[in-house]
This record gives structure tokens, C-alpha cells and sequence, in this order.
């Protein structure tokens, strides 16, 4: 147990660093609890999207990627031209998603192109292909757009004509576009879709002559159409055609769903397996549900009010990497990131896969711009792109995640653990130093620092580990053997 | 006249594609410059000031490149040394030490720069031997750590700028009368002192006689000491450590050398560059500074393997011409936005990025 703690603590180092950090810049910051979640919310949901995007090249080898900048932009042209013929709403939303995503795919084609032709160097050429379209991006904003292509809207326009202003508002746009749809129209969509799927799938089975298997549509069908059926009780209609949940609500959901789901695991598990891990589960929900009842910590909760589809989209992701790292296609990815010489000669196609992981990245990280500047409201259009690998990759960092290896788990802890940090510091620096600047100036340093720290460690690591002999993950051994035997 | 043609060829080959086209365009820009009726010596004279005021920043990347860990992405490490040996300077002078002298004459000049450059190189130096050690410890990955190195040394300073004891009223904020101003004015110590000195001036073309002097000065030094025996060995050791191990070289010995050279000159470079402007730029300002400083040398014809004083000369030359004539030129065709900074942003990073590529071009 001793050995187990220290292994926990050693592994967690970083986390567990910040963690402390965080505490004690709260007991110096001198702020309200409800005023630390209200903000640290809101700022989890602009920016998780945009971490998450970080995951695959990890994974793919190419380590960090710099590079989401250019994903960023892609997003920021989209939004531009929303704006510019009328997007506004959920549908602003999509257009922008739908102009972004094509232009993404495009960029992030163009830059594995470039990554593959200097592997080993990737993070400092992603860094500076990040700079390079930055350039390329303000010249298109400030001279391209006006000066050759006109545009006659002077909502966007500097008043000279030529170029596009400094801050574009976006508030009969798309703000909130994602943020404001209301859970009932979610439930809706989500209840008449699954039914829609499943006929289809059925009708497929049936012309196909296969076993319909009527349960595994079921199961997903049934419960929706219990929750769309609540929906026309007053009370629950009312609650559900809000676009916002209380975080107090959403923590109740939660702690019912992991009871629900300990307890069937119970009743359902087989007589050999334990029921130990389920019923701590429990006893942990019930522990978090006593902790409601302090005072503070409830007023916090109830403060909080977290856009719906936002956070949908944000688990959506989540789940959607740990599935995408058990398809073929990620198994592959994790074949290449761990040595690319086996994957070769396993007859994997090496260049590809990684064009495939920047394709991804830089999709995902435009998409996560979008839920961002909707939810913000305001697009700086020379800065909004600018920070966003920096804070991303610390963030990334900060929960624990290496050059190496980095899971959904570590990115949702440093989005968390960073944010309070950044949120606390300035008010921290005012009351520890009486000067707020050095708190502004302290969180800069932390993020610089957290990424050369964590980049040197990872240098030094796999230098100190090039003397022993390569270790090879057992999976990808698997696949390199199997593809001898052929 | 086939082998002239071919040796031609060549010659272009090895003179290189970028650079060819970046000499086109500085010419097409002063052509520009010609034609919307700038005064072209007056912009030759600003290109040569900048030329002497970015040369030793510049040269700081000949020693690392030589030592093996490539361009010096940290360079604000030893500007960071350099700006704390300027404000010493500045803070002795406030408390007396240059005693009688005539704050007006040549010689008091000459002693403030000195003194700069004296302490510069002391704080970065000792920043250098520490950095070096650091940089032994992350081989094949120095070029993005010393990014992010350097990148937290300015946040760090930033921190310190606030902090730090200075008292001189030059230095620090009238009111607040603590933490240091964004812009220190130089002209009661050594702000263009070395422009001024033996300057030749016809007609609107000025040439800062000293401060080119000085810059070719320490060219000449470190071409000397890379044609020494040490200098010999340690480029051996950055060309090919592995075969250098094997004749008994201490690779990481040569490696510390060429970094804490490296970013000793940086410090120099600094206290050069803000006499020439006139002024010491804290805080933020030196953020950007390594970025144009690894261009500049590519320009000129480095790698990321390879340097020689040429290619700074050049380099420097090339790249800080196209910025100083594109921003008149810009302003005169398009009066909205900075051109100048824009192209600043696309040929820096691309001359790095096209160097990146072609270093492992391809390698499996």
C-alpha cells in the first residue's frame, strides 16, 4: 500500500504540484468560492474542445502539437464569413463548423505534409508554421480582404475599406449559438434521431436477411423515448426548455448515474468478481452528495448554470477519443507513435497515418475555436488564435500528460487545475506581493515554463533511455510479429 | 564555356533558391522605394544602422550552430544577461562611479558602453554555463526547449523588472518609485554613443563608422577563434560528435563553449542594439528577438548544422534591408496595417521552416 502511494504521488507529480499551487493561491487570492467556479466553468467549456484536439498527435508520435494555431485560424476565416453573410444562432454555428472543418482538413493536410518531411523536429516546426500562417493570415485580413477582394460591410471593415477591424462582435451572430439551445430541443433531436437510425438499421438487417436483434436498438431507443415522454409533464417541460443546468443539477445527475450503473454491475456480476470497486463507487457518490450540504460549496453550485449542448459536445469528444483509439485506424496511430520503424515494416503506411493525425488535430482544434469565440462572444481578429497553443498545451501538461503520453483523463484534470491557477493568480499577486502585474506577469511565466520544463524532462528521459534497450509496447510487438507471419 | 556554365550553376545552387529570391525582392523594394520617390540614401544609411545594430545578435548564432545545438532559440536568455548588465551600468553611473568625467565628451561614452558591455558579458556568460549544462541534457530536442526556455526567461524578467532593488530615477517609475520603465532612455549613458562616434555624413547618407567597426570587430574575433585549435575542435564536435568521441573530444565540454559563447555574444548583442536605437527595451521586447536572429543567419546561408561569419554578415544584411525599406514603401502604397511586421512574421518563419525541412529532409 506504502509503495502504491508513493507510485500514485510520483506518477502525479505535476498534477499534484498544481494542485497545491492552486490551494494555496486561493488562500492568498482572497475570492468567494461561487466567484472561482462561476468563472472556472465558463472558461472550462471555452477551452477543453480546444485541449482535447492536442490528444491524437501525442499519440500518433508527432508530440505536441504546436500547430493547432492553424486550425484555429481556419476557424477564425469561417467565422469571418458567417458573420459577413448572416449566420446567426445554432445555424451560424453550423455554417461556421461547415466552413471551418473543410478548410482544416486542407491546412492540416498541408502541415503533415510538412511534418513528415522533418521528423524529429515537428514541435519546433509546428511552433513556427503556427507563426509562419499567422503572417500569411493578417496579410489576408489586413490587405486581401478589401484591398483585392471588396467588401462592402462596414460592420467589419475599417472605414477605409481595406482590411478587417481589430474586434469583430459577434453578438447578433453566432454568441452563444451553441450555448442557447434548449435541453428539450436536444432530447427532440436526439429521440426522433436514435428512432430514425434504428429503422434504418433494422430495414437493413432485414433486407440483408440477417437476425434483427431487436435488443441492441432497444437499448439505446427505449430510454430516450422514457425521458422524451416526461417531457410532456408541465414540471419537467418547464425545467427541460431551459438552455442552461444548474452545476448543482448536474452533480445530482451525475452521483445517480453512478449509483444506477454500480448497482446494476452488482446485481448483474458474476459470482467470481468482487463487488468491491462498485460499492466504493457508491460510497464515494454518497460522500460527494454529503459534501452538498456545506454551505459554500452549495451556494457554488448553484451559481454555476452550464450551457447544455456545450458540455454535450464536450463528453461527446471524450468518449469519441477512447473510442477512436480502439478502431484499427488508432490502434495504427499508436503503433506509429511508439516506433515508427515497427510500424513500417508491420506494413503500416507511417507518412500517412500521420497526415491522417494532423488532419484530425487541426479539424477538432477549429471546431474548438468556434465553441470558444461563441461562447465569448467577441473575436479579436489578430489575437483570438494567437494564445491558444500556449495555454492549450499547458493546460495538456499540467494535468500530468508527457510529450509521450496523453489521455483524456490528464486533459480535463489540467483544463481544471491550470484555469484556477490562471483565474486566482492575478488577484493572488495583488494581496501576496501588492502588485496585481506580478501575478498577470507569474501565470505567463507558469505556462512558459510548465511546456520547457515538461519538454526538457521528455528530452532528457528519452536520452537517458536510448543507452537501455528500446522497450517496445507488447501490442505493437503483437502486430509486428503477426505481420512477419504473413 | 559548358564548365563555366555548369560551375554557374553551381554556384546558384549553392548560393541557394531563398536566398536568390530574397536578394530579388530587396532589390525590387529598394526599385520600389526608387520609383514612389523615397530618399534612397537616406533609407541605405537606416539599413546600415540596423545592419550594425543586429550584427552581434546575429553572430551569437555562429557559435551555438558550430557547437551542434543548433540555432539559438534562447537567445533572450543572454539578452535577459545583457539588459541587467546595461541597467548596472546605468545604476553605477547614478551613484557616481564615473566620477568627474565630462558627461557630454567622448570619453564618457566610451566608458559607459564599456562598462555595459563589460557586465552583459559577465551575467551572461554565468546564464550561459547554466543554459549550457541544461542543453547537454536534452540533445536532438534543443531547439524547442531553448524556445521555451527563452520564452520563460522574459516572463521571469518580467517578474524581476518589477522586483528588482534599481534606484536610479533613469530606470525606474517616477511615481511608483519602484519597478523598472518598459523604455529606458539612454542619452545621459551610452545611447548612440558608437553611432555618433566618427560618423561620416554626405548629404542625407550617414554612415555609423563605430558601431560597424565594432560589430566587424567581434566578427573578426570569433572567426579567430574559429580558425583556433579550440575552435577547431568544437566545430568538430558539433559537425559529428560521434566520430569526435571516438579522437577523444569532449563533446559536451565544446557543446557548454559554444553556448556560453553564444550567449555572451547575446548580451553584447543587446547592449549594441539599444545604443544604436537609443533607448533599453524591458519586458516583452525581447520575446521575438531569437526568432529574427535564427532567420537572419539562415538567410545569410547557414543551416542548422552549418554557420560561418559570411552568412551573418550577409544574412543580417539581407534580412534586416527588406524590413527597414518595406515599412516606407508599404506605408507609401498601403497607409493602413504593418506591412512591415507581417513580412517580418512570413519570412522569418519561413526561412526557418524551409532550414527545418531541409536538415532530416525526409529520414525515415
Amino acid at each position: 500500500m506504502g509503495t502504491n502511494l508513493g507510485k500514485f504521488l510520483f506518477k502525479n507529480n505535476v498534477a499534484i504540484l498544481f494542485l497545491l499551487l492552486s490551494v494555496g493561491a486561493f488562500a492568498a487570492a482572497n475570492v468567494s468560492l461561487p466567484f472561482l467556479f462561476e468563472e472556472l466553468f465558463t472558461r472550462f467549456s471555452r477551452n477543453t474542445f480546444m485541449v482535447l484536439s492536442l490528444l491524437i498527435p501525442v499519440v500518433a508520435g508527432l508530440g505536441l502539437n504546436f500547430a493547432i494555431v492553424i486550425g484555429a485560424i481556419a476557424a477564425q476565416i469561417a467565422i469571418f464569413l458567417t458573420v459577413l453573410w448572416g449566420g446567426a444562432g445554432f445555424v451560424g454555428v453550423l455554417m461556421a463548423v461547415g466552413m471551418a472543418v473543410p478548410m482544416a482538413i486542407l491546412f492540416g493536410f498541408l502541415v503533415g505534409k510538412l511534418f513528415n518531411s522533418m521528423k524529429g523536429t515537428e514541435m519546433i516546426g509546428g511552433m513556427v508554421a503556427g507563426f509562419f500562417s499567422d503572417g500569411l493570415y493578417q496579410f489576408l485580413f489586413l490587405f486581401v480582404l478589401g484591398g483585392i477582394i471588396p467588401i462592402a460591410n462596414d460592420q467589419l471593415m475599417i472605414s477605409t475599406g481595406i482590411g478587417v477591424l481589430n474586434a469583430i462582435v459577434l453578438e447578433n451572430s453566432i454568441h452563444h449559438g451553441l450555448d442557447n439551445v434548449a435541453m428539450i430541443h436536444i432530447l427532440d433531436f436526439a429521440f426522433f434521431a436514435s428512432l430514425a437510425l434504428s429503422a434504418i438499421m433494422l430495414i437493413v438487417r432485414g433486407v440483408k436477411k440477417q437476425p434483427l436483434n431487436l435488443k441492441q436498438p432497444a437499448k439505446v431507443v427505449l430510454p430516450l423515448a422514457v425521458l422524451y415522454a416526461l417531457g410532456f409533464i408541465p414540471a419537467v417541460g418547464r425545467f427541460l426548455s431551459a438552455d442552461r443546468l444548474m452545476l448543482f443539477y448536474a452533480v445530482m445527475i451525475a452521483l445517480a448515474i453512478v449509483v444506477l450503473y454500480s448497482l446494476y454491475h452488482i446485481i448483474r456480476r458474476k459470482e467470481s468478481e468482487k463487488p468491491t470497486r462498485f460499492i466504493l463507487y457508491i460510497v464515494g457518490a454518497a460522500v460527494v452528495f454529503g459534501l452538498t450540504y456545506i454551505p459554500e460549496l452549495e451556494r457554488s453550485l448553484m451559481v454555476v448554470r452550464l450551457p447544455v449542448l456545450t458540455y454535450i459536445v464536450i463528453i461527446s469528444l471524450c468518449l469519441g477519443i477512447k473510442w477512436f483509439m480502439n478502431t484499427k485506424l488508432g490502434q495504427n496511430m499508436r503503433t506509429v507513435g511508439q516506433d515508427r520503424a515497427v510500424a513500417a515494416s508491420s506494413g503500416i503506411n507511417v507518412n500517412r497515418i500521420r497526415i491522417i493525425a494532423m488532419i484530425m488535430s487541426t479539424s477538432l482544434a477549429s471546431i474548438g475555436q468556434i465553441i470558444s469565440l461563441q461562447n465569448i462572444g467577441t473575436m479579436a481578429t489578430y489575437g483570438s488564435h494567437q494564445q491558444v497553443a500556449l495555454f492549450s498545451i499547458a493546460a495538456l501538461l499540467v494535468g500530468g500528460a508527457s510529450v509521450q503520453r496523453a489521455t483524456v483523463k490528464q486533459a480535463l484534470l489540467g483544463v481544471f487545475l491550470f484555469h484556477t491557477l490562471f483565474i486566482l493568480s492575478a488577484n493572488a499577486g495583488q494581496s501576496l506581493l501588492g502588485n496585481a502585474q506580478i501575478g498577470e506577469y507569474f501565470r505567463v511565466f507558469v505556462a512558459y515554463a510548465v511546456i520547457a520544463v515538461a519538454l526538457a524532462m521528455h528530452a532528457w528521459v528519452r536520452k537517458s533511455n536510448k543507452q537501455v534497450i528500446t522497450q517496445i509496447d507488447p501490442r505493437v510487438a503483437a502486430t509486428a510479429a503477426s505481420a512477419e507471419s504473413k | 564555356m559548358e564548365r563555366a556554365l555548369g560551375a554557374l550553376k553551381q554556384g546558384a545552387k549553392d548560393f541557394g533558391l531563398p536566398r536568390i529570391i530574397i536578394l530579388a525582392f530587396f532589390f525590387i523594394l529598394l526599385l520600389a522605394a526608387a520609383l514612389v520617390g523615397m530618399d534612397i540614401p537616406w533609407l541605405i544609411s537606416d539599413v546600415l544602422l540596423r545592419w550594425g545594430m543586429w550584427g552581434i545578435l546575429v553572430l551569437a548564432m555562429v557559435p551555438s550552430i558550430r557547437s551542434g545545438i543548433g540555432p539559438n532559440f534562447g537567445v533572450a536568455i543572454g539578452i535577459a544577461g545583457g539588459l541587467l548588465g546595461a541597467l548596472v551600468s546605468i545604476e553605477l553611473r547614478y551613484f557616481g562611479f564615473l566620477g568627474t568625467l565630462d558627461p557630454d565628451g567622448i570619453t564618457f561614452g566610451l566608458v559607459s558602453i564599456s562598462l555595459a558591455v563589460l557586465l552583459a558579458l559577465a551575467f551572461s556568460s554565468l546564464l550561459g554555463i547554466l543554459y549550457g549544462l541544461l542543453l547537454n541534457r536534452v540533445k536532438g530536442n534543443e531547439m524547442i526547449v531553448s524556445t521555451y526556455v527563452g520564452f520563460s526567461f522574459v516572463a521571469l524578467f518580467n517578474i524581476l523588472w518589477l522586483l528588482l532593488p534599481f534606484r536610479s530615477s533613469t530606470s525606474i517609475w517616477p511615481i511608483a518609485g519602484q519597478g523598472l520603465r518598459t523604455t529606458i532612455n539612454l542619452v545621459d549613458d551610452f545611447g548612440r554613443v558608437l553611432n555618433n562616434l566618427f560618423r561620416v555624413e554626405i548629404g542625407n547618407f550617414i554612415i555609423p563608422t563605430s558601431l560597424l567597426l565594432t560589430v566587424l570587430l567581434f566578427c573578426f574575433v570569433i572567426w579567430v577563434f574559429n580558425k583556433s585549435r579550440y575552435g577547431m575542435v568544437m566545430t568538430a564536435a558539433g559537425s559529428n560528435p560521434e566520430y569526435a568521441k571516438a579522437r577523444g573530444i569532449n563533446v559536451n565540454r565544446a557543446r557548454i563553449v559554444g553556448t556560453t559563447i553564444s550567449t555572451a555574444l547575446a548580451g553584447v548583442g543587446i547592449v549594441m542594439f539599444s545604443q544604436g536605437l537609443g533607448f533599453l527595451q524591458l519586458y516583452n521586447a525581447p520575446m521575438w528577438m531569437g526568432f529574427s536572429s535564427v532567420a537572419a543567419v539562415l538567410i545569410g546561408g547557414a543551416t542548422v548544422k552549418r554557420a560561418a561569419i559570411f552568412n551573418v554578415l550577409l544574412g543580417t544584411l539581407l534580412f534586416q534591408g527588406i524590413l527597414t525599406v518595406a515599412l516606407p514603401v508599404a506605408n507609401e502604397l498601403v497607409p493602413e496595417g504593418n506591412l512591415s511586421e507581417i513580412l517580418r512574421l512570413i519570412i522569418s518563419n519561413g526561412i526557418i521552416l524551409y532550414a527545418l525541412s531541409k536538415a532530416r529532409g525526409g529520414s525515415k
